[in-house]
Formats: C-alpha cells, structure tokens, sequence
C-alpha cells in the first residue's frame, strides 16, 4: 500500500548562530510567519529576529500560584474551622499566621506545576513524530548544527523562490520535507 | 588538573573562560555524552556494588525497625528525637546547595553555575529522597503515615495545620517535587541530545520517551527559557522556606537551646554551607573521574570556596550570638542549656562541631589553599561532619531538661549508625546511577554560554550585515 506523501516544508542548514538570526530576520522582514529556527541552546535575540510575541507561560504560574493559595487557605480554614474544629494547645481553629506555611508550600507548587505542564502544553509536547525527522541530517540539532524550516502552509511560500532565497541567505543543504 | 590550572593561574583582570580547553559545540557535546555512551566500567560497577551494599543495609535496618519498632534506636525518655532528626535535617540541608546553584545564582545570572548546575540538583534530589526517609520511618506506626496528608478517612478526622511538623510535611514533599521538575526541565534538551545519538534501540526508546520530543524549536526555547526562570523564581524563596520551616520544628517548641529566633536564617546558612560541602565533595573527585575538568574549572572549585567560607563565617557567628543570647535574655535554663552544649556531657561534640564549621573554613582565606584541590576535598570532607554534628549538638539539648531528676544520656545503638550509613549508600546508589545514564552536566546551558553561542560573537563579525 503506497500513499502519496505531501510535502511539509523545506529545511535549511546555517553554519552558526550569527547566520542563522540574520536569516530569520530577513525572513521576518519579507513578511514569512510559518517558519522556525532549530539550534542546540536558545540564541539570544532570536525571538526578536523572529518576530515573536512573549511567551504566554507566566499567566499559567500564576493561574497556578492562585489555585495553589486559595485550595492552602481553604482547606485549612475547612478543615480545622468547620469540619472538625479541635480545640489542640489552646490554639484558634483558624489563623492565618499559622496558615502561612503551607499556604505558602501549596502555591509554589502548584505555580511550578503550572510552569512546567503549562509549558509542555504550549510547545505541544510530548511530540514523539515530527516531519523533521525524516530528514536524517537534521538529528545534529541538538549537537552543534543551526536549521531554519520553512512550512509550505506559509501565505508567501514558493518551492522555487523560498528555495532560491533560503541559498541566498546562506543556508545550504536545503531540502524537502515530506509530512 | 593541569590545563585549567595554567589558565587559571596567569594574571589577568578577566575570570578565567568557563570552559576550559580548546572546545566547540561538537566537542561539548562529545565530552559529555561520553560518559553516559562509554560501555560500563569495572570501576563503576564496584562502585555501584560497594554503595548499594550499604543500601542494602539501610533496606534491612527499615525492615528489622518495621518489625521491632522504635525501641531498637538509641532513644530514652528526655531525648525523644535521636539520630532520625539529626538524619533528617543533615540531609535536608545537603540539598539546599543543589538548589541555591541551579535557581538563586541564575537568577543573579552567574554563568559559572551552568557546568555544576546539573551535578547539584541532582545532589539535591537524592538527598531529599534520604532524608525523606527518615520522617517516614521515625513515626512508629508506619501503616498510619498517610495520617500525615490531608485525606479523608474513616475517624472523620483532619491533620492539625497548627503544628510545625505539618508544615514540615508540606515543606519538604514541595521542596522535592518541585526540585524534581527543575531537574527535569533543565535534561529535557540535553535528553534529547542523547536520544538524536543512541546508538542501540533501547537507549532511543528511553531517551526518545523522557525527552518528550523536544527538537530544539526556537519558540520551544523561547516559552522553555521563560519557564525555566520562573521556576528558578519560584525555587530560590521555597529553598529559604524549607530550611526555615524545619528550624521551626524545633523553635516552635519550648525547650531552652531550641526556642529562638535567630534558627531559621541560622538553619539557611548552615544548610547552605553544608550543601555547598558535598556538592565539592563529590566534584572534586567526579571531574577527575569522569574528564570533565574542561567543565568543572578550578574557577568552580574557588567559587565554590568562597560560599563555604562566607556561609562557614554565618555559622560561627551565628554560635556566638546564641551564647550571647542566652546570658543577655537572662534565662537561667537558657543560659545553663548552652553551658551544657559546650562544657556538658556532649562537649566532644560541640568541640567537633566548632571546630569543623568555623575553624576548617577559614582556611579558604588563602587563594593558594582554596584552589588546591587536595585540601578543598579533605576541608569539605570536615564541613559534612561538623554539620553532621551540629543537628546533633541540638538535637542533644533534650537530654538534660528543666528536671534534673529525668536527666540522662543518650547513646546510639547500631541501628542508628546502621540507617545514617544505609543512607548513605541510598545517596551514593542513585548518584552511581546519574553519573552513568544522564548527563552529568548541562549540555546545552554550557553551549549557550560559550562566546561563539552569542550571534555577535567577533569571529562572526564579518557576516554582521543587517
């Protein structure tokens, strides 16, 4: 059974960082949206070169951090003010001195859950396939090698003239992608 | 040694580079997935066998203790606390270099940590894991521990949020998850480095897995470097926490000697001290070991140093004010409760503690000692002791309490050395275990602070068009 397989896009390979967020900015600057940069560590200033807008990670800590600090008070507020108030060392059923250690435990780690699983969500991870790895090349970018792919998605994309430009810009062993 | 000693040594105004050597990226990565993609080493496998036979003894002493109870320990009527706290809070405070490293001096941007960030997170987490031990297996009646999380059971009733250890509880089972998932976070890329290398199936199923697929998309970074600091946000004031909340375990309290205010900030220090003592510890001989003197600098070592001296100095300042204390509150059972720390039946172990942690530090006021690497593995060696001995000294102000009549002397039996021992084999089985299957330095974070990782970096300065 064969199945015509669609194109993805096409990859390119830089020889550094410096190249490669020239090439994204040109990029950028003509007007692409649906292309991205592969590199072992994050280059710094690339988010710019890319046009990126701020991550959206902070908001889900601190939708974390509240849920963290409410369900603290709560339950210690439920727990030992209503459901079963103890009278233990003369001590007030509730208080909110008392309750800041664990109210302070909770949001952080509900703040880090929110960081960490609210990060994977956004990258869309856990990814096992990718187009990409199709492309036996590509598996030095998280060695030492710098990609920048282009979808085929892209309003402006042209197999001969992104092709063309991609080479202009210094990118070489530009290749097709199949999805 | 000898490479990065002679760079270090020349004078110059700048630091010495972080990585040291004639490194690119490939080589980076080559060193340091080396290690993890050698075949196993007879070395490493006695390595192993040695420590998990004393894991194996930490695993039958729970086991005996499970069937015998609490009375195989050391424990008498006035000293109802023995060595399981003095464990617990040694191990605690082990980890708190681990997480001082990888959050507080990130977010101070102090880019030697990269090159032992990994080493000491990891430190972190098997040392939490070992002390979490101990609070689990002290309680006596360990089918009834759950009793410690707040769930809903058949008497109806609720923890007591009122108490110390609760928070304890909190604090600690945070502390771990969330030093867990900064450790984690921090692999995935470097995860990915090795599963893009894997040589045979299984390490590309086990690689490919935990790294989640993680290919190194720029807006992957982007939302993944945002993440990264904010759990270092988050971990730098949960790290002080926990160390407070566990001085509080005994501040809370009444007892003369424990009832003070200057614990929490004292507990920090000396836990930091002490964390920063292992993290040496184990480097020192671990970049020998495995090559990566390029990577662990001596300009790491000295850094490294420096916080031992600064938190060492914190320490013994901190001894003296609670003497001072104690004769200035005018407490009678204050002041004898010190007296007795240093002059009582436990004066060896003050002794042992003073001179540890105040007087084997100092030594690092010299540059030539504090770059030997010699002397930094023996004075750090001292440091885990005298810190060792410090949750001890206070610990043992039980023994002799406001009547005189019930005073006594608390002596370990073998089951309390066997489960401080056993658990060091537990730390030493799974820090064998990191050292063999996952990079033991961050391979990414050191690509990203070598020059030729900044796109402006002067030998691209020809392509600098735009």
């Amino acid at each position: 059974m064969s199945e015509i397989k669609k194109n993805w896009g096409v990859l390119a390979e830089f020889a550094n960082p410096a190249e490669l967020l020239h090439a994204a900015q040109k990029l950028n600057d003509l007007g692409y949206k649906k292309f991205e940069t592969w590199s072992p560590f994050p280059i710094h200033g690339m988010d710019d070169a890319m046009g990126l807008s701020g991550s959206k990670v902070p908001w889900i800590t601190l939708g974390g951090g509240l849920t963290g600090l409410s369900i603290g008070l709560l339950l210690q507020w439920w727990t030992g003010a209503v459901d079963y108030p103890l009278v233990i060392a003369g001590k007030p059923y509730f208080a909110w001195q008392f309750a800041l250690p664990v109210t302070f435990e909770l949001s952080i780690l509900l703040s880090a859950f929110g960081t960490v699983f609210g990060m994977f969500a956004l990258n869309m991870m856990p990814r096992p396939y990718h187009p990409l790895d199709n492309v036996p090349a590509f598996r030095r970018v998280t060695d030492d090698k710098f990609f920048l792919s282009i979808e085929v998605s892209d309003p402006l994309f042209d197999m001969e003239k992104t092709k063309a430009l991609l080479s202009e810009l210094g990118g070489t062993g530009i290749t097709d992608v199949e999805e | 040694m000898s490479d990065s000693n002679e760079i270090y040594q020349k004078d110059s105004i700048f630091p010495p580079p972080l990585v040291g050597g004639k490194h690119d990226f490939h080589s980076v990565t080559e060193a340091i997935c080396g290690v993890v993609e050698k075949p196993l080493s007879i070395n490493w496998l006695l390595a192993l066998g040695f420590s998990s036979t004393f894991l194996l003894m930490l695993v039958a002493s729970i086991g005996y203790l499970f069937w015998e109870g609490t009375g195989i320990w050391g424990l008498n009527n006035p000293v109802g606390w023995g060595w399981a706290i003095v464990n617990f809070v040694f191990w605690v405070g082990i980890g708190h270099a681990g997480t001082l490293i990888s959050a507080v001096l990130f977010l101070f941007r102090q880019k030697w940590r990269t090159a032992i960030n990994r080493f000491a997170e990891a430190m972190t987490i098997f040392a939490v894991i070992c002390a979490l031990v101990f609070p689990g297996i002290h309680v006596g009646r360990v089918w009834a521990a759950y009793w410690m999380l707040p769930l809903p059971n058949q008497m109806a009733m609720w923890p007591n949020f009122r108490s110390p250890l609760l928070w304890d509880v909190f604090a600690v089972s945070t502390y771990f998850t969330v030093s867990l998932l900064f450790w984690y976070v921090g692999l995935v890329p470097d995860l990915a480095t090795l599963r893009d290398r894997a040589k045979n199936k299984l390490a590309f199923w086990a690689y490919g897995i935990l790294s989640l697929g993680w290919r190194g998309a720029n807006r992957h970074w982007q939302n993944y470097e945002r993440a990264y600091m904010l759990l270092a946000g988050l971990a730098t004031p949960l790290v002080l926490s926990v160390h407070t909340i566990v001085s509080f375990d005994f501040a809370v309290s009444v007892i003369p000697g424990w009832h003070t205010t200057i614990f929490p900030p004292y507990f920090v220090a000396g836990a930091i001290f002490s964390g920063f003592a292992m993290v040496l510890t184990l480097a020192v001989p671990c970049r020998k070991l495995f090559g990566l003197e390029d990577f662990i600098t001596l300009r790491h070592i000295e850094n490294m140093n420096k916080v031992i001296l600064v938190t060492g100095t914190l320490v013994g300042y901190a001894y003296a004010m609670e003497f001072f204390i104690a004769w200035y509150s005018g407490s009678p059972y204050e002041g004898f409760a010190f007296i007795n720390r240093a002059f009582g039946p436990y004066w060896w172990a003050y002794l042992t503690m003073v001179s540890c942690n105040v007087i084997s530090p100092q030594f690092f006021w010299s540059k030539k000692l504090r770059t030997n690497l010699t002397v930094t593995f023996i004075l750090s060696i001292f440091v885990n002791i005298g810190m060792w001995f410090e949750r001890f000294v206070i610990t043992m102000s039980l023994h002799r309490d406001f009547l005189p009549s019930s005073w006594d002397y608390y002596s370990p039996t073998i089951f309390d050395v066997s489960l401080l021992l056993g658990s060091f084999g537990l730390f030493f089985t799974l820090f064998i275990l990191f050292l063999k299957f996952l990079p033991a330095v961050a391979i990414s974070e050191v690509k990203g602070v070598m020059p030729q990782a900044d796109p402006h970096w002067e030998g691209y300065a020809h392509k600098e068009a735009h």
